[in-house]
């Protein structure tokens, strides 16, 4: 590495000018990280021409301390320490000029607890530097120094199961189908039938906030109106997740004050409110009580093609850390991305309190949670009762299963799609405990369970062979895969 | 009248006791002691219902939870009566598995309580038929 001390160099490294990242040592390819370096492995696709580990350098560089050209003011610090360091680069298997590049960031450079901060350098500038044509954040190694200073889940999964008193088994949700257009009373007729047919959750979808035909504290009231009833039907816990998504934090807090005081015991947030918002609501909501579901609006926008960008899993990472209790995390069988392997990876980073190394699904480090509590994750998207025994073995017992359509548009009703969803999962998971192979024999579970249940049969032959059998565009460069239908 | 939905077998048909021993199995398996607990106060929020003796660790078959499933149904005929599973691992330390293995003859449901308070705010509170009548007689059979 080169450090000023090094007096043969000095005179090269500080002449002024442009210098090569390399030169001015952000490529260390003899540095042993530190237990507490934050490390972060990029995809990066460098323009033709440009040198792969001079393209590592850059991106450290760029993420870090540098500029694009020698400033004398660097010598006024400790440079070689708030230098990030890119310490190894790999060609990506089977993808010709796309290379891994790791780099280490002192844990220095980071504000304590702020995943604005941490994103700042880490996502900052770099994604559009013009030496490279494309670059994709694949994972990170956030230490357990640094971890400490964020809050973590609101609740976590453990508690929340305590506090909804429900346990051995995926809890079960839909969100209220059309998601636009719907008057209050309406809503809340839906947010009824759906509870009280066996559901523990409905939800806002992403886009419900105040419009026009629905303003927020009318789909509140009518909500809850729902919610309770649907408690006394059934003797459960039943909860609405009354999206307080807002033009402002100071009306976000209003709607979340509104919701605690009307009795609900969870509110939610869309990924587009921002980092420093999330975690803001994260510890309103750890201080009165109240879960705190994230719908991941948006990030397909960064998170789905596999050489720009951020992989899912470190925003998967940043929420953990931020606090949220519930994050859309795919289904795999559904309508929307998930290769298998890789949603594995998600779900890991989000249950689990240590992670290993994990190639195949996108695990590139070590992952140590320092008891975190995890959170939960929702599987949500074009997934109805027909594919239970799938989704039961995919994701076991610590996920939020949610049928929208699959349960609204049920040919018997609303609390008949819930019913059914509600029967085919119980069934599942007595099967599974009884030493059941439900990859094998789960069909014929569903098709035993729905002799004594009635909307469950008919949701079998409305969706039963419906599949979302398309190519997964983020699948991990080491074993090819497919989505299984 | 309308049955209660706790657990997680309870939109099943009520679990024969071949099957209740199949999943007693599956938390044995899994070295999660399991525990019997009875109530009569259905409440969604009642989370402390009675300890039918100490959770029963270190068993290997599920005979012996089922005899006392059998003392536990004799002793208390027309309370709700849950088979708990819990895994103290670290990082879960919480209940793993929770289901009815009986329920009274009668159930009459829970009552929704409204209260007017302001600006359309509705006050909620959810109570039992049963519990108008005190402990112990709730679900006497007629």
């Amino acid at each position: 590495m080169t450090t000023i001390e090094e007096s043969t160099e000095i005179k090269e490294r500080w002449d002024p000018g442009v210098q090569s990242y390399a030169g001015m040592g952000y490529w260390n390819p003899d540095y042993e990280p530190k237990e507490t370096d934050i490390l972060a492995v990029f995809r990066m696709t460098p323009q033709d021409g440009v040198d792969k580990i001079e393209a590592a350098a850059a991106v450290a560089g760029e993420s870090s301390t540098a500029t694009w050209t020698v400033v004398w003011t660097d010598r006024l610090t400790a440079n070689s320490h708030y230098q990030a360091k890119a310490y190894k680069v790999d060609d990506v298997p089977g993808r010709p000029g796309e290379y891994f590049a790791y780099i280490a960031y002192d844990i220095d450079l980071f504000e304590e607890g702020s995943i604005a901060n941490l994103t700042s350098s880490i996502i900052g500038n770099v994604f559009g530097f013009k030496p490279l044509k494309a670059l994709r954040l694949e994972d990170m190694r956030i230490p357990v120094a640094y971890k400490k200073t964020f809050q973590g889940p609101a609740h976590g999964i453990v508690m929340e199961r305590e506090f909804l008193n429900k346990y051995g088994r995926p809890l079960l949700g839909a969100t209220i189908k059309p998601k636009l257009g719907l008057s209050a009373r309406n809503y809340g007729r839906v947010v009824y039938e759906a509870c009280k047919g066996g559901l523990d959750f409905t939800k806002d979808d992403e886009n419900i906030n105040s419009q026009p035909f629905m303003r927020w504290r009318d789909r509140f009231l009518f909500g809850m109106e729902g919610v309770n009833k649907a408690m006394a039907e059934t003797g459960e816990l039943k909860g609405h997740y009354f999206n307080i998504t807002a033009g402002t934090m100071e009306e976000m807090y209003r709607r979340a004050e509104f919701a605690k005081e009307i009795g609900s015991v969870i509110v939610m947030i869309d990924l587009t409110i921002g980092y420093t918002a999330i975690q803001s609501m994260a510890n309103w909501c750890r201080e009165n009580g109240l879960l705190l579901h994230l719908h991941r609006a948006g990030h397909s926008t960064y998170t789905r093609q596999k050489t720009h960008g951020v992989s899912f899993r470190v925003i998967s990472q940043w929420c953990r850390l931020m606090g949220v209790d519930h994050l859309h995390a795919g289904t795999v069988v559904g309508k929307l991305e998930g290769d298998p392997a890789t949603t594995r990876g998600f779900y890991d980073t989000l249950r689990e309190d240590k992670v290993a190394t994990n190639l195949e699904n996108g695990i590139f480090f070590d992952q140590d949670w320092a008891s975190m509590p995890g959170v939960m994750p929702v599987a949500s998207g074009g997934i109805h009762a027909g594919q239970m025994h799938q989704l039961l073995d995919l994701f076991q017992d610590d996920v939020i299963l949610q049928f929208g359509g699959g349960t609204i548009g049920h040919p018997y009703g609303i609390a008949a799609g819930a019913e059914a969803n509600r029967v085919a999962l119980e069934a599942m998971v007595k099967a599974r405990n009884e030493g059941k192979d439900l990859l094998r024999e789960g069909a014929d579970v569903l098709r035993n369970a729905a002799k004594t249940c009635q909307p469950l049969e008919a949701a079998l032959s409305t969706w039963g062979d419906v599949t979302f059998d398309y190519t997964s565009t983020d699948a991990p460069d080491f074993v090819p895969t497919a989505t299984p239908s | 009248m309308s049955k209660i939905h706790y657990g997680t077998f309870s939109y099943l048909p009520d679990l024969t006791d071949e099957e209740i021993a199949a999943q007693v199995k599956y938390a044995l398996d899994h070295e999660w002691p399991v525990s019997i607990e009875y109530t009569d106060d259905p409440h969604p929020r009642n989370i402390y219902w009675e300890m039918w003796g100490l959770p029963m660790f270190d068993l290997v078959e599920p005979d012996g939870v089922i005899r006392q499933i059998n003392e536990c149904r004799a002793a208390q005929p027309e309370h709700y009566i849950r088979v708990l599973a819990y895994d103290a691992r670290l990082g879960k330390q919480t209940t793993a598995m929770s289901f009815l293995v009986q329920r009274p003859t009668n159930e009459p449901g829970l009552l929704l309580e409204r209260q007017d308070a302001h600006d359309r705010v509705q006050r909620y509170s959810v109570r039992s038929y049963a519990t108008d009548r005190p402990a112990g007689t709730r679900y006497a059979r007629e």
